[in-house]
């Protein structure tokens, strides 16, 4: 495969999965300005942070409002991350490699292309914004079904999912890279309506709210919290669970090109550490510390994939 | 058929003067009367969804909003007679194999100009003349090996060659998806005529340039097409047609030259190509011989060409058949050649560089067809009866101060098939294009592109300028 192709395929999919992130984070930031009984504009702060585009959002903008940081995060073409900007570069880098894709994930992608950006055509309504939040995790959760329903397992499906989860890990981390401060043990271990309403808000954004109650038997507790987003394995936001799949897939390109890079050995590593830790040492170790080195190792993961297999 | 804004004379290749079919659209007739109408236009809207998911889109450039647009389809097909296809089949044989035989002798001997049967400086001036082509003869002896002539019609037995595009003849994709298209929506159709396939267009052509390997191949030849990338106006094509052959769609930025080898990067390292069907033009393809400012090509492509390591397809240097002087001379060529008169018709062309028929030109300049000697796609051309009294007195300026730019032709009275419209169904005038493969042999795909202006009256194609295609039929008869 040419390694124009792998850049291609990696990059589609980190941008469609960072579309739907977006809208993830749109939509508990929505959920959260409801709950509260005074909305603040700070929960937006949130928000843009963990979508890692707060400055590019103070660059356009002298205030801070809801509906503009909605807008923002939705259709902003100066913002990379908004929803509409990362499906069009998904769209673009799948253009690019429409030969490695079966006919069915470049229609799906090309359909959510072209509907995202007639429903995004101007500022959405407030009252729509549920129904568009909806259609995006829709449409992207088609590409998502055509992609594992047609596609050979073969090489073009590792580098897409390598992708994926790269993106995934660095969006889960970011939203706890924010937020850590609510899941420090020395805030509160009851939880007080306010916590509630934090940790509520980390679990929608991750689209876990429901099945942290499964896990934790309901419990509201920072340190399941924390728990469930990092070291759980079988939760699919998780970063242990991201770094299963990231090494799995880089596992069988080794398998099969018959060698392996640095980028196998810091993914191994990685995946080591979330394997052997509890979140008792990673409390211990420090949850901040912990989780501003794991966005630099994955950072580090994707540049090494990059120069591994020459994808320029 | 006297609509209105049509020609009266044009030739109607669906219906006769009585209004009867005529015979090769007696069965399709047939259906066509027994369908219910609103569920025609129901099904036209169908098609275009169908081509605007799959991505069917071309650029049109300068025009900033509509970065990526539809051809519009009409689902009436094209349909010519085995009878009519056989003769057609015949002449562009004929006029391909004089068009290698050209390529050949002005890149060697040159014995047509020694010959005088064709002006020196016209060739050796031409733009489109590559010097590092002299001496040199591509694998196989192939020049172009994928040439789209461009067919019009004027009545029943009247074909003319508009012209050759032997550089890089686009369009085929349309001809592969306006067939999937009608089979998808119309499979009744195709049970009760007897159309001859074009879908092994894409297994042809890859045999085809796979039979070309140059000496320097070792093992199975490796094809790859170049494209200039996702911004490119035929885009989808080039990665339509990577798909289809099943070979890899590279661009410059993914080849280097090394060991003297065209070698692109893989995720596993280097891999040479023996084959490169290429979409970018000559200018582009190697920043060390032609434009350097070039990102397109491949810097040193020319010399692995030259010593036999690589197949460039078409050879470059192959463009300046597309040359409108060059093709008014194309009845010579043939005949130079061939050693026989062409099977199919020229256009009249007047030459406005020889100072007869630019007079003759800019006093009939309401009558004619003016075009640029190396235009293309519509661009930069007049058409004398539908300009305006202005747009002429401009462009008899241009004629005046570049003579040697242009040549004219008569405008011909296209033949017209109909398309679909809100009423019903009415005239449009149509060409085609058909494309040929060439190896050891001719290949002629029976079908081709048929392109239709939609606009009543209008004679200008270009899917550029408002054209749309048309599924086109072969009848096995």
């Amino acid at each position: 495969m040419l390694g124009r192709t792998a850049n291609g395929l990696y990059w589609m999919f980190r941008y469609i999965e960072r579309a739907e992130n977006s809208a993830r984070l749109i939509d508990a930031g929505l959920r959260m300005s409801l709950t509260r009984s005074e909305a603040t504009e700070d929960d937006w702060d949130g928000v843009l942070q963990s979508s890692g585009v707060r400055d590019i959002y103070d660059d356009t903008h002298d205030k801070l409002t809801s509906a503009d940081a909605i807008d923002f995060l939705l259709r902003e073409r100066s913002n990379p991350s908004s929803v509409m900007s990362c499906i069009d570069a998904g769209r673009s880098n799948a253009r690019m490699v429409r030969t490695a894709l079966t006919r069915e994930t470049w229609e799906a992608t090309n359909e959510c292309y072209l509907d995202l950006k007639a429903l995004l055509a101007r500022r959405v309504k407030p009252a729509d914004l549920p129904e568009v939040i909806d259609a995006i995790k829709r449409k992207t959760g088609l590409i998502r079904g055509a992609f594992h329903g047609t596609m050979l397992r073969n090489e073009i499906f590792n580098f897409s999912r390598i992708g994926t989860f790269i993106e995934r890990a660095d969006n889960t981390a970011r939203i706890l890279d924010v937020k850590y401060y609510v899941l420090l043990p020395a805030v509160s271990q009851v939880g007080s309506s306010i916590d509630n309403v934090q940790w509520e808000s980390i679990l929608r954004s991750v689209s876990a709210h429901r099945s942290y109650g499964w896990v934790y038997e309901a419990e509201y507790k920072a340190s399941n919290i924390a728990d469930f987003l990092i070291l759980n394995g079988r939760m699919p936001r998780s970063l242990a669970y991201c770094y299963e799949k990231i090494a799995s897939n880089l596992g069988y390109l080794a398998r099969e090109y018959g060698e392996s890079h640095g980028a196998h050995a810091t993914a191994e590593a990685t995946l080591a550490s979330l394997r052997s830790h509890s979140i008792k040492d990673v409390m211990d170790q420090g949850l901040h510390e912990y989780i501003e080195n794991f966005i630099s190792h994955n950072n580090r993961l994707g540049q090494e994939i990059s120069d591994g297999y020459r994808f320029y | 058929m006297t609509k209105k804004g049509i020609t009266p004379l044009a030739f109607d290749e669906m219906m006769n003067a009585d209004n009867s079919p005529r015979q090769p659209y007696a069965t399709y007739n047939d259906w066509y009367a027994a369908q219910d109408k609103a569920r025609l236009i129901v099904k036209s809207k169908d098609a275009e969804n169908i081509f605007r998911k799959t991505g069917i889109t071309f650029a049109v450039y300068g025009h900033a909003d509509s970065a990526e647009k539809l051809i519009p389809f009409d689902l009436i097909p094209r349909i010519i007679s085995g009878r009519e296809w056989r003769k057609l089949a015949q002449g562009i044989e004929q006029r391909v194999i004089a068009l290698n035989a050209f390529l050949d002798d002005i890149y060697h001997k040159q014995e047509i100009i020694k010959a005088g049967r064709i002006p020196r400086e016209l060739i050796e001036r031409n733009e489109a003349f590559l010097p590092q082509m002299i001496g040199f003869r591509p694998p196989g002896g192939v020049y172009t090996h994928i040439v789209g002539t461009d067919i019009v019609r004027t009545g029943e037995d009247q074909f003319y060659v508009l012209e050759d595009n032997a550089r890089t003849p686009s369009g085929v994709s349309y001809m592969l998806e306006n067939r999937e298209t009608m089979m998808q929506m119309f499979p009744e159709l195709f049970h009760q005529n007897r159309v001859r396939p074009v879908e092994n267009y894409p297994y042809l052509l890859r045999q085809s340039l796979a039979s070309l390997a140059p000496p320097g191949c070792e093992g199975k030849p490796r094809v790859a097409v170049l494209t200039p990338g996702i911004y490119n106006s035929a885009y989808y094509e080039h990665s339509f047609l990577a798909d289809m052959m099943g070979v890899e769609l590279v661009e410059g930025s993914d080849l280097r030259v090394i060991d003297g080898k065209v070698k692109m990067r893989t995720t596993r390292g280097y891999e040479a190509i023996d084959v490169l069907y290429r979409r970018v033009d000559d200018d582009y393809l190697d920043p060390l011989t032609f434009k350097p400012e070039s990102a397109l090509g491949v810097p040193g492509i020319m010399d692995v060409y030259r010593a036999g390591n690589i197949t460039i397809a078409n050879a470059p240097g192959t463009g300046i058949c597309d040359d409108k002087a060059i093709y008014s001379y194309m009845p010579e060529i043939v005949e130079f050649y061939t050693g026989r008169k062409p099977l199919l018709e020229n256009v009249p062309t007047w030459r406005c560089a020889e100072p007869d028929s630019l007079k003759y030109v800019l006093e009939n300049l309401a009558d004619l067809v003016v075009k640029e000697v190396h235009g293309s796609g519509g661009y930069g051309m007049l058409v004398g009866p539908t300009a305006s009294k202005k747009e002429r007195t401009l462009f008899a300026e241009k004629l005046k101060s570049r003579p040697n730019n242009y040549i004219a032709q008569p405008t011909l009275s296209l033949s017209t098939v109909p398309i679909l419209v809100n009423k019903g169904i009415a005239p449009r005038h149509v060409d085609l294009r058909p494309y040929v493969l060439v190896s050891d042999k001719v290949q002629i795909i029976p079908g081709g592109l048929t392109r239709v202006a939609l606009k009543a009256g209008s004679l200008v194609v270009n899917s550029s300028q408002g054209g749309g295609t048309k599924d086109t039929w072969v009848l096995e008869d």
